[in-house]
């Protein structure tokens, strides 16, 4: 008798495992969570990863630079057009090839594009995992509109495949200007009415305030980039801080909060969709004559070296690392993608939170699945 | 669409014709009728195409006007499963149950270029699986990298037509076909 009363597990030591995924609606993808849980409180949060692992950094050893963009491409599909910036910039930085403004004005309005149109898609499967499927039609409803420009110009929907090293595929539609600028003053009307439909909701409050929160020492530490990171006030915006393609000739502010929390997170994106939309209005009637791609040689071989980019994606820093021996394919290649590392995070700012609070964190920081495994 | 512009797969619906009775095919209109109409997709989605999944799911698109009206986060109530991405060596044992936990009927939806033959990743990649077929029965295959939303709408309406012709021998056939491979 007295032994079975020893098996009986207190309270405090009970530990319920559980497992969220690989097939789960609110991991946006392939990502498995082992989850311990005390009661409804999140003890432990185990990431696994690989569900997607396709190999992405081996293939590019085998293939040319111009056709690495395409596998760039489908590692962080939402910010497809700005990873194709990053392979492209650091290959023009290697062979050192000047760029005319006509092709960095493009570049940094496309990308501002991507990262509006990506903002978009997490606020409308955000708000679904939330529980508020409104979210979901409104936010696709307008995505479809910068696609249609998309389309218009680099004659695909998502994975535009637009950039190439030494400039871009095509020159921009006769329609790109006109269609833009309706974008934009379509879109000034409807993002405070997007905005109203959560932050003004009450419940959404109390689902997001307070929820997950990261300290900036944290921040610096896991390396938290992109609108997660600046919610706790880490200024790491590379656009500002080291800036590329166009960005050192406008004017935008870093959107920069000291909370921290999923709330914080969820302002950051949104005021981020307002700062994309002043950068495309300054652009975009001035975008200057030129070629729209610079002559490179048919075989593109970088010097011997190694050579590294980063830039902004719509999720946080994205670095490229080349290693070349001279050949035309690269001897290595790394990616530092900023989902893997928000990833990291996880498990620490979600414990002592309720599991449906894990869904609204996971939520908050944005994650790609193909790009935290490459 | 009208079902005379599909023009493809007329020999499918010719091979049911002959050889079944008159009962059984009047049983098989009616319960092929219901089930065409109710196709519940299960969100399942591993990378590019599933973001095209959902817009197709979303107002522009519409899923729903085919009967496509939910998607089910539970296999256990979902009819139809689109393969939407790349499946890899660590994946293709979970989708391999996710399918085993459907219950019949069940469909399955090859959606782009990676899930149809390991598209991009055909060459050089040492971890995807070369066609999603090699693990689970394919109904239709829905080229594209990512196809558009009309594209799987196509492939759906496809889908649609087949199981229209379908009896309950050729069910059957279906699975053990692929079964014994």
């Amino acid at each position: 008798m007295e032994e079975k009363v020893k098996n009986i597990t207190t309270d405090e030591q009970q530990e319920y495992v559980i497992n969220m995924g690989p097939q789960h609606p609110s991991t946006h993808g392939v990502l498995r969570l082992v989850v311990s849980l005390k009661g409804e409180i999140v003890k432990s949060v185990q990431p696994h990863i690989g569900y997607i692992h396709r190999g992405i950094e081996k293939m590019c050893e085998s293939i040319t630079y111009p056709q690495i963009i395409h596998l760039t491409d489908r590692m962080d599909y939402l910010s497809a057009h700005i990873n194709n910036e990053a392979v492209c910039l650091t290959v023009e930085k290697a062979l050192e090839v000047e760029i005319p403004d006509r092709i960095k004005v493009i570049r940094t309005i496309m990308s501002e594009l991507t990262r509006i149109q990506s903002h978009q898609l997490w606020w409308a499967s955000f708000g679904m995992d939330l529980g508020g499927l409104t979210c979901f039609f409104y936010g696709l409803r307008d995505r479809e509109k910068i696609l249609d420009i998309f389309e218009e110009t680099c004659g695909s929907r998502m994975i535009v495949s637009y950039n190439c090293p030494g400039g871009l595929m095509y020159d921009i539609h006769p329609n790109f200007q006109k269609r833009v600028k309706e974008f934009i003053k379509y879109f000034r009307k409807i993002l405070p009415e997007y905005d109203q439909l959560l932050s003004g909701n009450v419940i959404f409050h109390e689902r997001s305030k307070g929820i997950g929160k990261l300290t900036l020492e944290d921040a610096v530490s896991y390396g938290i980039t992109g609108p997660s990171g600046r919610a706790s006030g880490f200024s790491c915006d590379v656009r500002k801080h080291e800036p590329y393609s166009a960005y050192d000739k406008i004017k935008f502010k870093e959107i920069l909060f000291t909370e921290g929390d999923t709330y914080h997170r969820y302002i950051a994106r949104i005021d981020e969709m307002w700062e994309s939309m002043n950068i495309i209005e300054q652009l975009i009637d001035n975008i200057p004559e030129g070629p729209y791609a610079v002559k490179m040689k048919p075989v593109i071989k970088l010097p011997e070296g190694e050579y590294y980019q980063r830039v902004e994606t719509a999720r946080g820093e994205l670095g490229v690392f080349i290693i070349s021996d001279g050949n035309k394919s690269p001897y290595r290649v790394k990616f530092r993608s900023p989902n893997f590392v928000n990833l990291s995070v996880l498990n620490h700012i979600a414990k002592g939170f309720k599991i449906a609070d894990l869904v609204a964190i996971g939520g908050s920081l944005d994650l790609v699945i193909p790009d935290i495994d490459r | 669409m009208k079902k005379e512009e599909f023009g493809d797969n007329e020999s499918l619906e010719l091979l049911n014709e002959s050889g079944s009775n008159i009962l059984l095919t009047t049983i098989d209109d009616v319960i092929n009728w219901g089930r065409k109409n109710s196709l519940w997709p299960l969100t399942f989605a591993t990378s590019c195409c599933g973001i095209e999944m959902m817009a197709a799911g979303a107002p522009r698109h519409d899923f729903a006007r085919f009967g496509m009206e939910v998607y089910r986060a539970s296999p256990r109530q979902a009819d139809v499963i689109v393969v939407a991405g790349t499946i890899v060596n660590k994946m293709a044992p979970v989708l391999k149950r996710l399918y085993d936990q459907m219950s019949e009927p069940k469909y399955v939806v090859a959606m782009g270029a990676c899930a149809i033959s390991g598209g991009p990743f055909f060459l050089n990649s040492y971890c995807v699986v070369k066609g999603v077929e090699h693990v689970i029965p394919v109904d239709v295959y829905v080229p594209g990298c990512p196809p558009r939303p009309e594209a799987l709408l196509y492939g759906m309406l496809q889908l649609q037509r087949k199981i229209e012709t379908e009896t309950m021998k050729s069910r059957k056939k279906r699975n053990a076909t692929h079964d014994s491979k």
